[in-house]
């Protein structure tokens, strides 16, 4: 799965639990906390889609790799390469 | 129709779940409403068999109106069944509430109309005798008059229709945190709390388990409150008629924002003798629900106490304010690394600042912060939360 991939399926979970909102306006490397309006349960709702779609789970301790949207496509690109 | 808040002051039957001659137990849902704040499933607080149903889907009435007639075990039918011995019957309400499903109408004569479509009509301007009424026994039900009112000419409808749903709930906000300002004398105190603790702790328990499973650092934050309530029950109690109330059992409010804006505070029932998965897990499914606007009734109106927690975003420290008939509402700012004196060093710690709003005349500020500090306490001991 390429970077554009990814970033689809990232975009299009955050779409469904923000659909007041239009991700594609995400800012890539700014913190989506700071863009729109995800508390700490979004954000879990958030990386169990991410598993379901992807194969991937996050343990707790790389939450903070997870603040941007670059930054997440680049940690579940490397981890779906790592699965490999 | 139950009362589920201090804003609310009528609701909308959507739907019935049972129907006449169904059996019922205590807590099983009968009917859905549509109140400004939720879609509420309505727990039965009964158990019997549904004799009469008194409102009609689509109907709005008054909080206090008496929705349908349960039968009880042991109680006689209601007269015109046929019932082998005749006892008084005695309704599971007040007989003084029970009401014909229809006004007693004379043979040809009069028209059978639902109370809540007259008012519409009224409102509407609607004249009664040139509507075709589409209800049992040809009986003018409020969809007959909507749809009478939008054959013609439309009148502007009333201001509060075209309201949509977050607007009302908006104007429910606004109902009961005035009320609240206007009637209760509140103090706040706050604490800084190290939540160290409690975070490596968290971080061990959430180590050999899924995403799902997963507990977040409000749910030890519920518990210790839950247990110093334990500690302080006149802060789990509401204010009426000028005296406290003391409640035997523990159910904390839950503040849940709505996206868009708007806010919803329903309760978790017995919060101190849930474990933190458990309260994780039925916090988790409720604020989902909240968010579906899919709450049942007990929960909104049950609360002992609100708590309040702004997550990992935002400001330092909520000073809230309290809903009504409730006396207390605590307040966690946001979970936040600061420097901590630690002994002799000054260390980085995962910090919160608690604090307390609560009502003067049940409650005193050492009081207060007493609680606080018991909040505190039961943190540095998660493990046994």
């Amino acid at each position: 799965m390429n970077e554009d991939e990814i970033r689809a399926v990232l975009l299009r979970i955050l779409q469904e639990m923000v659909p007041q909102e239009d991700v594609a306006k995400l800012k890539p490397n700014v913190r989506i906390r700071d863009q729109i309006d995800l508390d700490s349960m979004d954000f879990v709702n958030f990386l169990v889609a991410v598993d379901e779609q992807l194969g991937v789970e996050t343990p707790e301790k790389d939450y903070p790799k997870l603040a941007t949207l670059d930054r997440c496509i680049a940690y579940f690109r490397s981890r779906l390469a790592t699965k490999k | 129709m139950p009362i589920l808040g201090a804003d609310m002051k009528a609701g909308t039957l959507t739907e019935w779940r049972k129907q006449v001659g169904d059996r019922i137990a205590r807590s099983e849902i009968i009917a859905e409403i549509e109140t400004d704040k939720a879609d509420v499933e309505v727990e039965c607080f009964l158990s019997g068999v549904v004799e009469q149903l008194l409102v009609e889907p689509g109907d709005t009435v008054p909080v206090g109106t008496p929705l349908a007639i349960i039968r009880v075990k042991g109680e006689a039918a209601a007269a015109r069944a046929p019932a082998p011995a005749p006892p008084a019957p005695a309704p599971a309400i007040p007989s003084a509430a029970r009401r014909p499903t229809a006004p007693p109408a004379a043979p040809g004569a009069r028209l059978r109309v639902s109370p809540s479509a007259r008012q519409l009509a009224e409102q509407l301007g609607v004249d009664l005798t040139a509507v075709a009424g589409t209800g049992p026994d040809g009986r003018i039900m409020r969809r007959d008059i909507e749809s009478a009112a939008a054959a013609r000419v439309a009148p502007a409808k009333p201001a509060e229709e075209a309201l949509d749903r977050q607007a009302r709930m908006r104007q429910a906000i606004a109902a009961a945190m005035s009320r609240s300002a206007r009637e209760i004398p509140h103090f706040h105190v706050t604490l800084d709390i190290d939540l160290s603790r409690t975070m490596n702790w968290l971080t061990r328990h959430n180590k050999a388990r899924s995403l799902k499973e997963r507990v977040l650092y409000v749910a030890p934050l519920i518990k210790a409150v839950s247990f110093a309530l334990r500690e302080f029950p006149e802060l789990n109690a509401t204010w009426e008629q000028d005296r406290v109330v003391l409640k035997p059992t523990i159910h904390v409010g839950v503040a849940v924002s709505i996206r868009g804006g708007g806010l919803v505070a329903p309760a978790l029932h017995e919060t101190d003798r849930q474990s933190l998965d458990e309260l994780m897990d039925n916090f988790r499914d409720l604020v989902q629900r909240a968010r579906a606007w899919k709450l049942r009734s007990s929960e909104l109106s049950d609360p002992t106490i609100t708590v309040t927690s702004l997550g990992e975003e935002g400001a330092d420290a909520v000073l809230g304010l309290v809903y009504p008939p409730q006396v207390g509402l605590v307040g966690f700012g946001r979970m936040r690394q600061r420097p901590w004196s630690a002994g002799k060093r000054i260390v980085t710690r995962p910090t919160i600042t608690a604090s307390l709003s609560a009502d003067h005349r049940v409650i005193d500020g050492h009081r207060g912060s007493l609680f606080l500090a018991a909040v505190d306490r039961l943190l540095q001991e998660p493990a046994k939360l």
